[in-house]
């Protein structure tokens, strides 16, 4: 077993005692990254060897000057290319934005940077986080480690395959309906998604502004605990940043959850949701009723109504969002062109695919006059519904447990022919980007095919630490299994 | 023409506001620079950039509001205004529409008839600039420059209350009036940071019903608006005379050609998909902040002009050329608060700085020297150590350099001549050397007299004094 194959905490033991230096763990990223790559495609970007043994170089220095002295020192780190990184290559998964090298760093990445993570590449994703399965990038699909046939979830795929499959210690992922918490789940790691306003959003590469967070993925809770620590952080350049007064996130990383009142939504365990996914989510309640937690089922009817509020109000900001790529500034343009008009006609529709032109057709059209009352304004209403439900269960409940998915990584292909089945599959997930709530999805299981199944825990906004503490105690009553493809 | 028409106007006034830096970045809104200077990733729409709104605007904007009788919204939201177009690099401009900032307010105007009107103004909102696109007259590109990206603006729309061109320059000049006292705008048409687009309809006289209006843009004077006005009037009286309708449209007015041309009419009129920025929180004014720039917000021209008359008691006249810029204003009143007359201060301002303006060419913004030179010279002339003449000399080089007048009366030796040995030995010359005119005045024409005192203070290089001259001329003439 290779470096890669410890938490990010325990390598960064490793570092600080002086066990092992930065560039061999660097090194043993980019040597597990050769090793997989070409099957798994998760990285849009590896920056070269050169820099990043430069960057090594600096984090040791910086190591034995005191000037790092956190968890993360040293760690090798893979980034979704949907934050910027300046001076190198930043695509969204686009064709858009093939040539696009930001002259500024993300916040986030900022801190991590701050904390002397290493940064190895960018990871893929599906093009602008629209998809639920990382096929719709312009760059290939990314494969599953645990199966190569199966889709890796999505939009975060890359960052959580470079994280299954050992090609990073751990990695930053974004979330805008589910975009960590379910890519995590078919790829055996452990993510979290958190409060709105919790991680600076300047920087990333913006879907839907009113419901994008940038989060951990990672081997453990530990790990993301730590991460969420180092890049959580009151931004005045977010004007929907949040001061908060608890980013000690590790001080919740407690064995302990008696008395803790968990909630199951039953919408959640209907129809739809295949029997071995919800076995899997019983066995964690079970695991946790055992530890002393108190579980009891109730109603959360609204939810049934999030796909479609989500859908209008993501595609709504997202075609606003998405306007300034127009091969005026940045990135692609069409080669050949007759004038103003026939350029930017001509640059986005050979720049983006058509899953970003459905939400930017969908967005355009509910924003247009005439329907912005009947479905734009009405979506907002749902979303504020929604909240309002949350918050009445978060009077009863301290953390609700749903599946992370309606099933579990299906086959490439089989999900791009069905945009309404994919967008379906969103369900248990965009609640939580809806309500603005913090939530984790941690691994609890293989299927009959082999296949991760993850748990979801949602909490009450700023309670990310419920979650953690949760999340934690039900970890410690298994091990972490390792997928197939890094033995 | 066998019926009578009746104008019906409303403005869209675009006042770009005096910050230091730009509504949601800090990067600097000073005029100039080379291209692309005053830009950061925000300003440039880079991905990934987030805004953050400036303060100050929404200050401004609230004491322009407050100012022109409007309801301040004290939760107020930006929106997206969402079109393509080069020089706007998000392709969508942050503005607000769902709840401006300030609503239902109105200004008092002077008709020309000499009555009083009031122009409602149905909201002022905030919003950014865009950049200015740069053709390459040699090349095939265009290129664009944002620096001007992000500037803040105001844009105050108004009613469609005015009926002609005179009631809409009273009512810009009122608007610009109130920006300037606020320090809110220099609100300059010929620069830009004040532009008026205008929509008007014509309607026969005496109907209720509003004629389809058109919009005119591109007007960059007070002139260009009255001319755009009077030949918009008569194209769509024109139209409607000789049975035809007019189109819903925007038009572009080219002033040396006394002309305007349509833009775009209704029917390819964008949509702008105008939704909540998502970006920026609401703006909630609290009743601190309200206090703070309500107690900041400075006297105004109406009171000013009440103020004048009570405590200065000045003639109407004088009042309102002072108050008519507040640079003048603030120069007349600290003149005043350093013990200077009044009346006199204001003659200065009136008489001798408003000639050196046009004489020169300038606006009166522009006059920059101290009022303490002035008050000194005002001081200088009471005492008579100075007299008139020279005195308009030296607040020539007050108003050009700002000069001290004491030293420089004392350096160059301007001192009226009062020692009366010297004046009588230099009057009895003159006299003695002008038989004539000494005739002439025991004869009974005392127009002579001037002759002599003109003769005296040329010898005397100007700098006698006139009353001193004319009591010892009088004296050795014996009248």
């Amino acid at each position: 077993m290779g470096l890669m194959s410890l938490t990010a905490i325990q390598l960064g033991n490793k570092i600080k005692s002086g066990e092992v230096s930065v560039s061999e763990a660097a090194e043993a990223a980019l040597n597990d990254i050769n090793k997989v790559e070409g099957t798994i495609n998760s990285y849009v970007t590896v920056l070269s060897e050169d820099d990043i043994k430069k960057r090594a170089k600096e984090v040791q220095e910086g190591i034995k000057n005191g000037i790092y002295t956190g968890p993360l020192a040293g760690v090798p780190v893979a980034i979704k290319d949907n934050m910027c990184t300046e001076g190198i290559l930043t695509t969204c998964s686009s064709k858009i934005l093939n040539n696009f090298v930001p002259t500024y760093t993300a916040e986030a990445v900022l801190n991590l940077n701050k904390a002397g993570a290493v940064i190895i590449g960018k990871t893929n994703m599906d093009e602008f986080a629209m998809g639920s399965t990382t096929e719709t990038s312009y760059y290939g699909a990314t494969r599953n480690p645990w199966n190569t046939e199966h889709v890796p979830g999505g939009s975060s795929g890359g960052t959580c395959t470079a994280v299954a499959a050992e090609e990073c210690s751990f990695a930053l992922g974004s979330d805008t309906g589910g975009s960590i918490r379910q890519p995590c789940s078919f790829c055996g790691v452990t993510g979290i998604k958190p409060t709105y306003g919790t991680v600076s959003r300047y920087g990333l590469i913006a879907y839907g502004s009113s419901l994008d967070q940038i989060g951990p993925v990672a081997k453990d809770v530990a790990d993301c605990a730590a991460i969420l620590e180092t890049i959580a952080s009151y931004d005045p350049k977010d004007s929907t940043s949040v001061k908060r007064d608890d980013y000690d996130f590790t001080s919740a990383l407690v064995d302990d959850v008696k008395g803790m009142r968990i909630g199951i939504p039953k919408e959640y365990f209907g129809d739809g949701l295949n029997e071995e996914v919800k076995t899997a989510i019983f066995k964690v309640v079970d695991v946790l009723k055992e530890k002393g937690a108190v579980v009891s089922e109730f109603d959360l009817g609204l939810v049934t109504y999030a796909i479609p509020a989500y859908y209008v109000i993501a595609s709504a900001e997202a075609s606003s969002n998405l306007a300034r790529f127009d091969g005026v500034k940045y990135g692609y343009r069409a080669e050949e062109y007759n004038g103003l008009h026939n350029m930017l006609k001509k640059t986005r529709s050979e720049g983006f695919g058509p899953e970003v032109k459905r939400r930017i057709m969908l967005g355009s059209f509910v924003l247009s006059s005439g329907y912005y009352d009947a479905y734009y304004i009405k979506a907002l209403r749902t979303k504020a519904l929604i909240k309002r439900e949350f918050d009445k269960a978060f009077e009863n409940y301290d953390v609700i447990i749903a599946p992370a998915s309606p099933d579990t990584a299906p086959k490439l292909g089989e999900s791009l022919s069905d945009p309404i089945k994919m967008y379906l599959g969103d369900i248990y997930t965009i609640s939580a980007n809806l309500a603005g709530l913090p939530g984790i999805t941690v691994p609890c299981g293989t299927d009959s095919k082999g296949l991760p199944i993850g748990v979801q825990m949602l909490g009450d906004c700023f309670s990310e630490k419920k979650i953690i503490q949760t999340a934690y105690s039900y970890e410690q009553s298994r091990e972490y299994v390792r997928c197939s493809i890094c033995e | 023409m066998s019926k009578e028409y009746e104008t019906v106007i409303g403005l869209e006034v675009h006042v770009e506001l005096a910050t230091k830096t730009k509504i949601f970045c800090g990067c600097s809104t000073a005029f100039g620079g080379a291209p692309n200077t005053h830009t950061c990733p925000v300003c440039t729409g880079m991905p990934g950039s987030l805004p953050v709104l400036n303060r100050q605007v929404v200050e401004y904007a609230a004491a322009v509001g407050i100012a022109t009788n409007c309801t301040i919204n004290r939760f107020c939201r930006f929106d997206r205004k969402n079109y393509f177009y080069p020089d706007n690099p998000q392709n969508y401009q942050i503005s607000q529409l769902y709840l401006p900032i300030c609503e239902n307010g109105g200004v008092s105007i002077e008709t020309p008839d000499g009555g009083k009107k009031t122009v409602g103004i149905h909201e002022i909102h905030m919003e950014e600039d865009a950049g200015k696109l740069v053709h390459d007259e040699w090349g095939e590109a265009s290129l664009v420059d944002f620096n001007r990206s992000g500037v803040p603006l105001i844009e105050i729309v108004s009613e469609p209350d005015m009926r002609s061109a005179e009631e809409v320059i009273a009512y810009l000049e009122k608007l610009r009036l109130i920006i300037q006292y606020l320090g809110a705008s220099d609100c300059k048409l010929n620069e830009g940071s004040m532009r008026a687009d205008v929509n008007l309809s014509v309607r026969e006289k005496g109907s209720s019903e509003f004629g389809t209006r058109t919009e005119t843009k591109n007007l960059n004077s007070f002139k260009a608006i009255a001319r755009a006005i009077a030949n918009e009037r008569e194209r769509q009286i024109d139209i409607i005379e000789s049975g035809g309708k007019v189109v819903q449209e925007t038009r572009r007015w080219d002033d040396a050609k006394e002309y305007s041309y349509p833009m775009r009419s209704k029917e390819d009129a964008q949509d702008y998909r105008y939704f909540p920025e998502p970006d920026l929180v609401p703006v909630i004014i609290s009743d601190e902040w309200f206090d703070e720039i309500k107690s900041k917000q400075p006297e105004l021209r109406d009171e000013k002009m009440v103020r004048y008359k009570e405590q200065y008691n000045l003639p109407d006249y004088d009042i309102d050329i002072i108050t008519a810029n507040k640079r003048l204003a603030d120069i007349f009143e600290e003149t005043v608060k350093l013990g200077s007359n009044p009346k006199k201060v204001s003659n200065w301002l009136m008489v001798e700085t408003m000639y050196l303006l046009k004489e020169k060419g300038l606006e009166p913004d522009l006059v920059s020297f101290s009022p303490v030179n002035l008050a000194k010279l005002i001081k200088l002339a009471e005492d008579r150590v100075i007299n008139g003449n020279v005195a308009k000399e030296v607040f020539e080089k007050i108003f050009d350099e700002d000069i001290d007048p004491e030293e420089y009366v004392k350096e160059n030796g301007l001192m009226s001549v009062n020692d009366e040995g010297e004046l009588r030995g230099v009057i009895e010359k003159i006299i003695a050397a002008n038989p004539k005119s000494v005739e002439d005045i025991n004869s009974g024409k005392l127009k002579a007299m001037g002759f002599l005192v003109g003769q005296t203070m040329k010898e005397m290089k100007g700098k006698a004094d006139p009353a001193s001259v004319n009591k010892i001329l009088k004296e050795l003439l014996g009248i």
